[in-house]
């Protein structure tokens, strides 16, 4: 019995076990090497998330210049140009650079929590998602220092807009770094998708079978796929524009045979399927708060589960209500609008099972039910004007005015951002160990719910008498300033809460003064909250048998049948795998082709012949192909750790 | 101690919830995305195939162009490179290294052969006599037959290129005396890949070739 004496000797003992080709990092890895090669679900879920609340803040500051542009008529804080450029800004960035990855930052960190596993399924494939999208933001935002600046084509992309020809500025690169950003953003959702889809389905802890799934995994599921089944789209769409904009094809150029209209189909089949990826993870999030602070079970989770399975299917059929005044004819218009009213169904299904959840419950108002209580409310206005768009006499005296950016934005910060918000006050105690201060939470909360409303409510009425979107500035006499200026103050507000709220998530790792959280603050229900706070590196020191749904509420209030039970320690402890430099290299190789693919060309200026020249980009391949090839060499690597018998 | 570390030396599957491995699963997923981009790419060509069937107030006729004894020739071997991808599987399960690496070496061979087919057929296309179909034209003339065409069939030739750059990896890997049945997971995958590849061209010579000379 040595192995048993090794097991229980030396809690926290490190034994090394290296067969490793090239070298990778241990776990004596100093401070930044640490988090430059860490494949820990939990480190990578951090940093998505702290560059997302940077994206989110920049992201920020693009709407409030909008907002003052709009201040009064004939203002000139931003040229007509400027103006496009910023709500291309802020609608690309706050699409792919906040939302989505601050949805990767919650299933990176809270899935495998959730599911009992001890990491994702491929540790180092999600590290070089996460730097992929680290490379993505700074693609997109490099653009604002070369030729034309930022993109002024609308987060859409709308052909002819990227047509070379048409382009404002000669020698537009706007557009090129906009296509580049998003391929290799659209490359890092699919990296992490594929490992999402994997670890939910392949590492569950025995006796946590799909039905016993919390509804926040369920949900990282279902937008998984998503991903995966739409992002093909865009990706293609995208190379063949970047085919159209470098070398020639007629893809979407109408004066050569090209179809504009073909754009459109292409970009919502993606489009519209990623409203979807972004409302759904809020979506979990909420179906996990409301019954902790309701401290009842969730009302009917088979419900919740299948109609967010239904919502990802029918979100794949209906595009086309994004573009009911483009002259489909009235047979495939007639057919998306009835889609388009069917999914209301799905949606009111989880909005009536969260209010059932609510119904008699012992209701504590505490900050992440405030944001959430703020979704249900927020979204359901969203909702309401979505359904009227959904019929196409409405939308076509919507389109293109303020009543759609007001339904979208009520759908996606009242819903989506609130939700996220929520998230984060509910599970930042089980990051740091720390309870955010209570108050503080409140007054953010205040504070965005009242800027939001007095932004967002006005626009319906601006977009009703006529105030068209996508325009930098309006003339004096049609009534819109009172609205307008009402809308700019409260977009203050809402950014300065904003702000107070990322000052909080941020300072929350560093204030030394919050009470501690310990194992489960809230008293809740799922499995993370059975772990301690900070949660350990290695996740569970055994991996937990589950025999309830609600296993951390059943361990302390259910019967003893429903209590979880513990797989007994290996003989060799917990192997945690070496940090990678692989990832590393192949996000950086990533970076290099695509900025050498992005200044490949130059035109001669005695001839004006484009020349062509690859270099860089294929330098940049060749780093990221020697990554690749280092990683499936660099073999396996780890140490061990031994942890007590009682930890969890 | 050294009991310890001998425990940890052992390469052990984790097992997982469903009993598949998780490559595979992976792989799976990986392919049911690839479907849409294909899915994606052939319908564009679908589309544009009858709207822009003129050039130049002239019909457009691909038949003068394509060479459908090649083309049938080329994917009759690249149909013919799954078989012995699927020996190649089936050899790496038994634990027959020699038979693996030289099944591996017939499926890199065929699959180099259909891409030196379609390198003679793109350079034939783009410099036919009077019949020059570029990228943005044909006949000299604007045109997105082409466009669809090369982006379709080159983006299928990618993927064929970087399935063989794969099985050139094992079949140098098969040298170093470290392959065992430990790897058959990882080859099984790459076949998944490799009769994947196969089936999209199996789509994509009817859809873009066989359909031009039936209607």
């Amino acid at each position: 019995m040595a192995t048993e004496s090794i097991k229980y000797l030396s809690p926290d003992t490190e034994i090394e076990t290296k067969t490793k080709v090239f070298p990778r990092p241990d776990q004596h890895a100093s401070g930044i090497i640490n988090w430059l090669t860490t494949i820990d679900h939990k480190k990578i879920g951090v940093m998505y998330g702290m560059a997302a609340l940077f994206f989110l803040l920049l992201g920020g500051v693009e709407a409030l210049l909008i907002r003052s542009q709009l201040w009064s008529h004939n203002m000139e804080v931003l040229t007509n140009r400027e103006y496009n450029q910023m709500f291309t800004m802020h609608g690309t960035t706050m699409v792919f650079l906040v939302i989505m990855p601050l949805s990767a930052a919650f299933f990176n960190f809270i899935m495998p929590l959730q599911i009992g596993a001890r990491d994702v399924a491929f540790p180092r494939m999600n590290t070089l998602s996460l730097w992929c999208f680290i490379a993505g933001g700074i693609i997109l935002n490099l653009s604002w220092f070369f030729t034309g600046g930022s993109p002024a084509i609308g987060w859409f992309g709308y052909a002819p807009l990227t047509d070379t020809r048409f382009a404002e500025v000669l020698g537009d690169m706007g557009p090129d770094f906009w296509i580049f950003s998003l391929q290799i953003l659209g490359l890092a959702s699919l990296l992490a998708s594929f490992n999402f889809i994997t670890t939910i389905i392949n590492m569950r802890a025995p006796g946590m079978t799909m039905m016993r799934l919390p509804v926040f995994t369920w949900m990282t599921l279902i937008v998984s796929f998503l991903i995966i089944l739409a992002f093909p789209a865009i990706t293609i769409a995208l190379v063949e524009l970047m085919f159209d904009r470098t070398y020639g094809t007629n893809f979407y150029d109408f004066l050569e045979g090209g179809k504009p209209h073909l754009w459109q189909h292409l970009f919502w089949i993606f489009g519209h399927p990623e409203v979807y990826i972004l409302i759904l993870p809020a979506m979990g999030i909420v179906s996990e708060i409301i019954p902790v602070f309701s401290r009842k079970p969730l009302f009917g989770y088979g419900l919740i589960v299948f109609s967010g399975a239904i919502i990802g299917f029918m979100g794949f059929a209906v595009w086309s209500h994004h573009m009911f005044t483009t002259g489909m004819g009235i047979v495939a218009t007639s057919a998306f609008s009835i889609l388009t009213m069917l999914i209301a169904i799905p949606t009111g299904i989880k909005i009536f099972n969260w209010i059932g959840t609510m119904w008699g419950g012992r209701i504590r108002f505490e900050t992440p039910m405030l944001f959430a209580l703020g979704f249900i409310t927020m979204f359901m206005v969203g909702g309401f004007t979505g359904i009227m768009h959904s019929s196409v006499p409405i939308d076509a005296q919507h389109q293109d005015s303020y009543f759609v950016v007001a339904h979208f934005h009520y759908v996606l910060i009242g819903g989506a951002l609130f939700g996220l918000f929520a998230g984060f006050y509910f599970w930042l105690p089980k990051l740091t160990g720390k309870m955010l201060n209570e108050k503080l939470g409140k007054f953010v909360f205040t504070l965005m719910f009242i800027g939001f409303n007095l932004t967002f409510f006005p626009m319906h009425y601006l977009g009703m008498i006529g105030q068209p979107r996508r325009t930098h500035s309006y003339n004096e006499g049609h009534g819109f300033e009172t609205w307008n200026q009402i809308a700019t103050i409260g977009a203050l507000v809402l950014g300065v809460g904003i702000a107070i709220g990322v000052y909080q998530f941020v300072s929350a790792f560093f204030n030394k003064k919050l009470k501690d959280a310990g194992k489960n603050p809230w008293d809740a229900r799922t499995l993370e909250w059975t772990l301690s706070s900070p949660v350990k590196e290695y996740n569970f020191a055994r991996t937990p048998i589950i025999n309830a749904r609600d296993q951390a509420w059943e361990n302390n209030y259910g019967p003893k049948e429903k209590h979880s039970e513990k797989e007994p320690l290996d003989d060799h402890g917990v192997h945690m795998p070496d940090r990678s430099w692989c990832p590393l290299v192949s996000g950086l190789g990533f970076l290099i082709l695509v900025l050498g693919m992005l200044f490949h060309q130059s035109v001669d200026v005695n001839t004006g012949e484009v020349l062509r020249d690859y270099t860089f980009a294929i330098i940049g391949g060749m780093i990221a192909i020697v990554g690749i090839i280092m990683w499936s060499l660099e073999g396996p690597a780890g140490y061990h750790l031994f942890p007590k018998e009682t930890e969890e | 101690m050294s009991e310890a570390s001998a425990h940890a030396l052992e390469h052990h599957e984790p097992l997982t919830s469903t009993g598949i491995h998780n490559k595979k699963v992976l792989m799976w997923a990986f392919l049911g995305s690839d479907c849409m981009f294909f899915g994606t790419l052939i319908s564009t060509h679908l589309i544009y195939r009858k709207i822009s069937a003129t050039v130049g107030g002239n019909f457009l006729d691909i038949r003068d162009i394509f060479d459908i004894e090649l083309t049938s020739f080329s994917t009759f071997i690249l149909l013919a490179s799954s078989l012995f991808m699927a020996l190649a599987v089936s050899a790496i399960h038994k634990g027959n290294l020699n038979s693996t690496r030289w099944m591996l070496f017939g499926t890199i061979i065929f699959g180099a052969i259909f891409l030196a087919c379609q390198v003679y057929e793109f350079t034939h296309f783009v410099h036919a006599p009077g019949n020059e179909l570029t990228l943005s034209s044909y006949r000299g003339e604007p045109h997105v037959f082409g466009s669809t065409f090369y982006v379709l069939t080159g983006t299928h030739g990618t993927h064929v290129a970087i399935g063989v750059f794969w099985l050139i990896g094992w079949f140098v890997y098969s040298f170093t005396g470290k392959m065992s049945t430990a790897d058959a997971m990882d080859i099984e995958c790459c076949g998944l890949y490799w009769h994947f590849v196969d089936i999209v061209w199996i789509l994509i010579f009817p859809v873009v070739y066989l359909m031009e000379y039936a209607f």
